[in-house]
């Protein structure tokens, strides 16, 4: 087998070298740092004490669930937004479809304080429910407030151009043969959104396993209650473990791997169903 | 027996009823206002609390300007590695096919994947004291954890996929065949580089130079594990604010703040602007 097709077109060896050397150095140098320093700096055993340790496993819990409960609320509300800056035309609706990028444009730590100052009990939000004993900051509430601002935008740009290229002619011919609007969006839309929500989903999930700006600050960081597992890396950096560090890494990085190829997957099918081509 | 026949127009028949517009619109707005609008005016509010001075006397001080300007030498040199490295992996996987080509593309969406803190770390086991390579560059005497080429290397790996990702599809959309001409007509590699694919990709080219200038920008966890935190020396923007925050000086924290608002701000304004030029093809 030839290496590849003959072409006309310039300079493939330059640029797939060059590209290799880089990512060789830039992604797969430090990952199989990472990986082979807590393979011998570290025993079998010593890597599962250092994962399996209750605070550790709290802040996988933690992580993991506060994530999926922002994936879903941004499922919901993102599903909305989408609709509603797709189809309806109303005052605001271009101010909004720029801003829904904020989360991606604002430095995570900016984002982080500003949260905080809103939702904690002497901000605008936090005041409101103060009086009740609802508190949405410092706690895990907080964590989900942080991750479902980070994540809305996957949602909403995913959705987006599935809806615009939507056929309108199917939601006629399902009115037109006698299915009302209800009907008409669980049969036939609803079925054509699911790949490109479930893509959405997936996509503010993976953000939200690993992010640390925005959280940080509402979180309170409370060993066993609000600890999220980027934060137990660091406090093992802060003691000089790189060791233990790396392990709780290596098993976050797994994670990940397997989101991202999830994710592919996903992505492929969203495409097939609008009939697009992946790039 | 004469039977009534009503007609509705198929624009009543493929839309809600306008309660259930209303409500939908009512919802998302709402959400919209509470979890984006809401912080976003937060920090202008916050900033301006203790009055002009206080603002002005903080964006001023010394390590408040140190901080901006690392923060801008280490955009300036993470943002232009990665956008030589975007156009050459674009047009490698773009205009041919080889094995292993997924896996390249795989490769190149890893860092979107990896927690920030993870990236980090995997620098300070590269470089630190105690990772691979420390003790040959502490005999050497040769700083790179806890000092600027450590921030660097974060903030490169952080902000690697975003041009690639923006020129694939656009090229993919756009197919080879004027380059081929080009060539056939007798156009050196170069020419056909500066007039033929470069014209097709600039929107695009510029919409990966804007993501990646605000991730850069704005980068924190990752930068955070590598920095150390020396104030006046290792600090970034988004640090100096982390600082300023964790010493109750809100005030000042926010009116850094309002710097990367800002920024942000203009970024997105940029997306809008640069989404229109490049037209529906784009994406």
């Amino acid at each position: 087998m030839r290496f590849r097709s003959y072409s006309v077109l310039p300079g493939f060896g330059p640029t797939l070298g060059f590209s290799l050397l880089y990512l060789g150095l830039m992604v797969l140098l430090p990952i199989s740092a990472l990986v082979l320093y807590s393979i011998t700096h570290l025993s079998a055993a010593e890597f599962w004490q250092v994962v399996s340790e209750p605070r550790v496993v709290a802040s996988f819990k933690l992580s993991f669930l506060a994530s999926l409960a922002a994936a879903l609320i941004n499922s919901l509300f993102g599903l909305i937004l989408a609709w509603i800056l797709v189809r309806y035309e109303f005052p605001g609706r271009r101010l909004i479809d720029t801003l829904i990028d904020l989360p991606f444009a604002m430095p995570t730590a900016v984002s982080g304080i500003a949260l905080c100052a809103i939702f904690a009990n002497n901000g605008w939000i936090g005041k409101l429910l103060a009086p009740w004993g609802i508190e949405l900051a410092y706690n895990p509430i907080g964590i989900v407030i942080a991750l479902t601002f980070i994540g809305l935008p996957f949602v909403v740009r995913t959705l987006q151009p599935v809806l615009k290229e939507s056929e309108r002619e199917l939601e006629e011919a399902a009115a037109s043969l006698g299915a009302n609007r209800l009907q008409t969006f669980v049969r036939v839309i609803w079925p054509g959104l699911v790949p490109a929500l479930l893509t959405g989903f997936a996509l503010a999930f993976a953000r939200a396993i690993g992010e640390y700006g925005s959280v940080i600050f509402i979180a309170g960081n409370l060993p066993m209650v609000s600890e999220i597992a980027p934060l137990m890396i660091m406090s093992h950096l802060e003691e000089y473990d790189y060791a233990g560090a790396s392990a709780i890494a290596v098993v976050m990085l797994a994670f990940s791997f397997a989101l991202l190829l999830l994710i592919n997957k996903l992505q492929a099918w969203s495409w097939q169903r609008i009939g697009g081509v992946r790039a | 027996m004469s039977q009534e026949i009503t007609v509705t127009p198929i624009q009543q028949v493929t839309r809600e009823p306008s309660w259930v517009r209303w409500l939908l619109i009512g919802l998302g707005v709402g959400w919209f206002v509470l979890l984006l609008l809401l912080p976003l005016a937060t920090i202008f509010v916050q900033a301006f609390k203790q009055g002009l001075t206080v603002f002005f006397a903080a964006i001023s001080e010394p390590d408040a300007l140190k901080a901006l300007g690392l923060t801008a030498l280490v955009t300036l040199l993470s943002v232009p590695l990665n956008l030589v490295f975007g156009v050459s992996a674009a047009w490698a996987i773009a205009r041919f096919r080889f094995p292993g080509r997924q896996l390249l593309i795989t490769l190149i969406d890893l860092p979107f994947s990896v927690s920030p803190v993870v990236a980090g770390l995997m620098f300070v086991l590269l470089f630190g004291s105690r990772g691979w390579f420390g003790p040959w560059l502490s005999e050497h005497d040769i700083k790179i954890i806890f000092s600027t080429p450590g921030i660097i290397l974060a903030t490169t790996f952080i902000t690697l996929p975003f041009v690639v990702r923006e020129l694939l599809p656009q090229m993919e959309a756009r197919g080879s065949e004027e380059e081929e001409a080009a060539m056939v007509l007798g156009a050196s590699g170069l020419q056909m580089f500066w007039r033929v694919t470069l014209p097709s990709i600039r929107w695009s080219l510029m919409y990966g130079l804007l993501l990646s200038t605000a991730r850069a920008v704005g980068e924190f966890g990752a930068v955070s594990v590598v920095s150390g935190h020396i104030r006046g020396q290792t600090n970034t923007l988004p640090l100096h604010i982390e600082i300023l925050y964790n010493e109750y000086q809100t005030s000042a924290a926010f009116a850094v703040a309002t710097l990367l608002a800002l920024f942000g701000i203009f970024t997105l304004l940029g997306e809008t602007l640069l989404a229109r030029l490049r037209g529906p093809a784009g994406h």
